[in-house]
């Protein structure tokens, strides 16, 4: 056992530089110029404390190790958990339903709309997930499936006064059409090629939509788009001529919390829908090539399989998804402009898929939850958010390079 | 006589300067095993590459049950009914041993989207008939137990085992075997000449072995072609080629 001395007294002094210059020094702006200011000596004595931290932890990292290898491991902990067992995966999924329908009649509206969100985010990271975490097709342009989804209802919308359900459907069959045409040329390209092809095509939706300015309205974005409708039924005070309202139907007090709560109800149910589907995918036919062409394709070729066609059935069908969750989002947000469309939006999708762990739909939902939620409680660091959000994926990648919760695929089983 | 199942003649392949492969001819009647031997580096696995649609060869006819078949994309002649393996184990080592079998099932399988979606009456029954395909050749090789295992988990004998019944389960025509004796004891050695000797006396199967165990070759075959630098050096029965001075020379080397 020794004492790493340099390697302590190196990272504290990178501790002190780093949040010395981001916590310590402020530009703020004066009048027209901008003065430093100089944060007052409780952060310094902070700073102090966290650099001595860091200098003690690596100084003593062997005694630490010993320390914890120590702590005696309850039996059975580990990798075999409570949730392999059938029965009660059941229950646990019944109850997350359950839970999940009984919560916008107990939360406030803020909550309810940060958890509508979150279902997009689960519904964009399970399609994503197929492509990613099944087929192994690093896909970094997704967010363009996304735009076409929310761009077709929103163009179909205007222009002919197409309404939610049927704009939906649309979308989804207008995504799945690109994702089959971007399909074709990146069937030859595998890993990093297939990435930064990927990340051109988000790229060129996106610039396409801001440069269409006669027809997308361009960097302005189209706005007024209809929201969802119950059964034609309106979530509106007044209803426009020829339909009726929600609260006039079942003659109740209008409450601009109806529409809150009909749309995460609605997105709950797209995302269930979702779930099912993809569950029942990855038990079938299709969904083991997608795995079998992950894991070794000339294997699949010498077994008569086509390539081709499978990574574009996983190309198509990931993508129909975000075309769902497309329309979606048009018809919440009421307002689309390609700004909601870049790469970080990938970017951030595809951190789900990988916090989750790759294949697993457990694991997408708990980390769209994290990547959502997050980064809203982590509001008060305001610009410390994206720091603290790298430092989680830094500690994760330490951590649990499998993800949360690493997939446990539904296998096949043969009863003896 | 039974008819030619494969029949391949002037098979050329060139690497930019490097002539891989020179007029290599073959032959394989119904239910034969046919070897092909010769030093490392002659081209057998280039031979085998171009026959399985993995390289489109530069010349040549290859006829599969009299259809010309060369050129084509590996996949569809995989479909025709010409399963292969590998001198490197390739099998999905993440899946399970039963769905690695489940997934080359697969054309033989109900692939409607719909059907699978709302679990139809045929897709189960196709289901099932695929589970009990699996059961009969798992249970061939021993490794009935292990069908829920992860195949990557398997000894190294039963991942070799496991890839033979992966194409089996295919219901092929002809099964071509890359160097299956690689990497196995002398007792799994005798038991892979048993199943293969069973493959053809008992399910019809016609053979393509490419092989280095010269006692597995030589015991049954029932013609071995001998390939040297890519060209054509012998053919015949074991004992022809056993017996012929040239091949002894290209083995040994001269004197």
């Amino acid at each position: 056992m020794r004492l790493h001395f340099k390697s302590a007294i190196f990272s504290a002094i990178v501790v002190a530089i780093l949040t010395a210059v981001l916590l310590g020094v402020r530009l703020t702006q004066a009048g027209s110029q901008l003065t430093v200011v100089v944060a007052d000596s409780s952060v310094y004595w902070k700073i102090a404390a966290a650099a001595g931290f860091i200098f003690l932890y690596n100084l003593l990292r062997d005694w630490i190790e010993r320390a914890k290898e120590a702590i005696p491991r309850p039996a059975g902990f580990g990798q075999r958990n409570l949730l392999d067992r059938p029965l009660l995966q059941k229950l646990v999924w019944l109850i997350i339903i359950i839970a999940a329908l009984a919560f916008p009649f107990l939360a406030g509206r803020s909550q309810i709309d940060l958890a509508t969100l979150v279902l997009i985010y689960v519904m964009l990271g399970l399609g994503l997930n197929i492509v990613v975490g099944l087929a192994g097709l690093l896909d970094l342009g997704y967010v363009g499936f996304y735009a076409v989804g929310a761009y077709t209802y929103a163009l179909l919308a205007q222009y002919f006064g197409i309404g939610f359900w049927s704009g939906l459907v649309a979308s989804g069959i207008m995504a799945a059409f690109f994702g089959f045409i971007l399909g074709f040329p990146v069937l030859r390209l595998r890993g990093d090629y297939l990435a930064i092809v990927t990340l051109g095509f988000g790229e060129i939706i996106r610039i396409l939509l801001n440069n269409l300015t006669d027809i997308t309205g361009g960097p302005r974005g189209i706005g007024n788009i209809p929201k969802p409708t119950l059964f034609n039924l309106e979530f509106a005070r007044r209803a426009p001529e020829g339909t009726q309202t929600f609260h006039d139907y079942f003659g109740i007090a209008f409450n601009s919390n109806h529409r809150v709560i009909f749309l995460y109800l609605l997105a709950l149910v797209l995302v269930l829908i979702t779930l099912f589907v993809i569950n029942r995918l990855m038990r079938m036919p299709i969904g083991r090539t997608w795995e079998a062409m992950r894991e070794d394709e000339i294997a699949c070729r010498a077994l008569g399989l086509n390539p081709t066609n499978i990574k574009l059935s996983a190309f198509t069908i990931g993508a129909t998804f975000a075309g769902f969750a497309g329309s979606f989002f048009a018809a919440r947000q009421g307002f689309i402009s390609p700004e909601s469309f870049t790469f970080i939006e990938s970017a951030i999708i595809l951190a789900i898929v990988v916090l989750g762990g790759m294949g697993s739909q457990i694991g997408v939902v708990l980390a769209a939850i994290i990547m959502t939620v997050l980064p809203e409680l982590a509001r008060e660091f305001n610009e410390y958010r994206m720091l603290l959000f790298g430092l989680m994926m830094v500690l994760m990648m330490i951590w649990r390079p499998q993800g949360l919760l690493p997939m446990k695929r539904p296998h096949v089983e043969l009863r003896q | 006589m039974s008819k030619n199942i494969l029949e391949v003649s002037g098979l050329r392949m060139r690497f930019g300067g490097l002539l891989a492969v020179d007029g290599v001819a073959l032959e394989a009647r119904e239910g034969q095993i046919v070897s092909m031997i010769g030093p490392n580096g002659a081209g057998k696995t280039t031979v085998f590459n171009c026959l399985t649609g993995f390289y489109k060869p530069t010349e040549g006819v290859i006829r599969f049950r009299g259809e010309e078949i060369q050129g084509l994309p590996g996949h569809k002649i995989a479909n025709k009914g010409m399963i292969r393996t590998f001198q490197h184990v390739r099998l999905f080592k993440s899946m399970t041993v039963l769905e690695n079998l489940l997934v080359a099932q697969h054309r033989l399988l109900n692939n409607n989207l719909l059907a699978g979606l709302f679990k139809t009456p045929r897709y189960r029954d196709a289901e099932q008939r695929a589970l009990e395909q699996s059961r009969y050749w798992l249970d061939k090789v021993g490794l009935l137990e292990h069908a829920n295992r992860e195949a990557g988990t398997l000894a190294y004998g039963q991942q070799r085992y496991l890839e033979i019944i992966r194409c089996m389960v295919t219901n092929p025509t002809l099964l071509m075997l890359d160097e299956p004796a690689a990497g196995l004891n002398p007792s799994e050695t005798d038991g892979l000449k048993h199943l293969i000797a069973e493959l053809r006396d008992h399910h019809e199967m016609t053979v393509l072995l490419i092989e280095h165990d010269m006692k597995l070759v030589m015991d049954i075959s029932d013609h071995i072609v001998v390939i040297n630098q890519g060209a054509p050096l012998a053919a015949g029965t074991p004992d022809e080629v056993r017996n012929n001075p040239d091949v002894i020379k290209a083995y040994l080397g001269e004197d």
